[in-house]
């Protein structure tokens, strides 16, 4: 449904602040949503000003700056710290993006920081990914074969290979799911641009046989066609994919196989 | 466990809006807009049919300055309502995904909607003689 206002308990607060130490010369400001759970409150939003000589350059480089030195309680996932294990996709200066390939210096003005938009929030930057996990696994991303499995691999010509660029590179980070007005309304029927291009992926696949099968899954007013093409997914997607593209050729295969 | 229910985290009120974004709501609203200018349109047949006092009514309402700002707004929701649905139609044969494509058809539609919708009352202008 949509809601354009958030509810009365979601409500963003004002927070605390924290100066930049004397002397710092080029300062940022870092305004970052928090909420804890333990105390009951509204979440807020606190300042953190940075002192960037002595910080690394990206906004991850921050955050763990932060909470290393300025305050432990902040917390947000974190791992690879090089763009390609999707854990600390956020939404950082209006636009979803990972933190750790995000430089700071593309940020204009003070960088407003928060979780992936319109999800659960479990803790400040840690939001509940529970659900959008049902929904990859609804779409069996492995893949299937009724054929004998022949004694080697399964051979893919190049050309069949080269179907998959552009989809095999996604890390699930869910930068482009929540980053779509689509999936903010209906996130609890559409799969939304992260689980189509995963779904597109194996549909694509020369190897896969159930093709019919994963379509059929698919062919439903809300799973897939509640993508009104937007763009918002392309437009944000941290590794430069394309779930639009991918979910437009979806929307051609149903056609095509009437 | 929480003690208290988890927040949504907020969207709309901090994601930072694109063109190409802009056009998708204003399609929907068009759309609506649209549906709404039916009515009007079912209104003054109606009263062409309900008899020439029914029918001078309806012409000096939708004739006043106000009626013709709506007819305005009505004709721009169908010219963008027609090109942008034209560019979803290019979307749905597989072209123009790219960002730099989506971008530019989506000035295309705007421009283009908003040319149609000029010239089509200059062209009804000149053919009624002037308002």
């Amino acid at each position: 449904m949509v809601e354009l206002a958030l509810p009365r308990h979601s409500q963003v607060k004002e927070g605390k602040t924290f100066p930049a130490p004397a002397g710092a010369k080029t300062v940022k400001t870092f305004k970052i949503y928090r909420w804890d759970p333990e105390t009951g409150e509204n979440p807020r939003v606190d300042s953190y000003d940075i002192d960037l000589d002595a910080c690394g350059p990206m906004v991850l480089d921050a955050l763990i700056k932060i909470k290393n030195e300025i305050d432990p309680s902040l917390t947000f996932r974190r791992s690879c710290r090089e763009g390609i294990c999707g854990s600390c996709s956020m939404n950082i200066a209006g636009g979803n993006t990972l933190a750790c390939i995000k430089p700071i210096e593309e940020c204009k003005g003070d960088v407003p920081i928060y979780p992936l938009p319109h999800m659960d929030v479990i803790k400040d930057l840690v939001p509940d990914l529970m659900k959008i996990w049902a929904q990859y696994e609804s779409v069996e991303p492995w893949l299937q074969a009724e054929t004998t499995a022949p004694s080697r691999e399964r051979l893919q010509s190049p050309e069949e290979r080269e179907k998959l660029d552009g989809l095999w590179e996604c890390i699930l980070c869910f930068s482009c799911s929540t980053g779509c007005p689509s999936y903010w309304w209906n996130s609890d029927r559409f799969l939304g641009p992260a689980i189509l291009l995963q779904a597109y992926r194996w549909i694509a696949d020369s190897r896969d046989e159930s093709t019919g099968e994963r379509l059929d899954n698919l062919e439903d007013p809300f799973r897939l066609y509640r993508c009104h093409t937007i763009m918002n997914c392309t437009r944000t997607c941290p590794k430069g994919l394309n779930p639009a593209k991918a979910i437009g050729e979806i929307k051609k295969l149903m056609v095509e196989r009437r | 466990m929480a003690k208290t229910a988890r927040p949504l985290s907020p969207h709309l009120q901090i994601y930072s809006w694109k063109f190409t974004m802009l056009l998708s709501i204003l399609h929907r609203a068009t759309g609506i807009a649209l549906a709404g200018g039916t009515l009007l349109l079912v209104y003054w047949l109606s009263a062409a049919a309900s008899g020439a006092a029914a029918f001078a009514d309806a012409q000096g309402i939708i004739g006043s300055w106000f009626g013709l700002l709506v007819l305005f707004g009505f004709s721009y929701a169908l010219f963008f309502h027609l090109c942008n649905g034209i560019r979803h139609l290019f979307w749905d044969a597989g072209y123009g995904f790219d960002l730099g494509t989506a971008w530019a058809s989506a000035l295309v539609t705007i421009v283009v909607s908003a040319a149609l919708t000029v010239i089509a009352w200059l062209a009804g202008i000149s053919f009624m003689g002037g308002l």
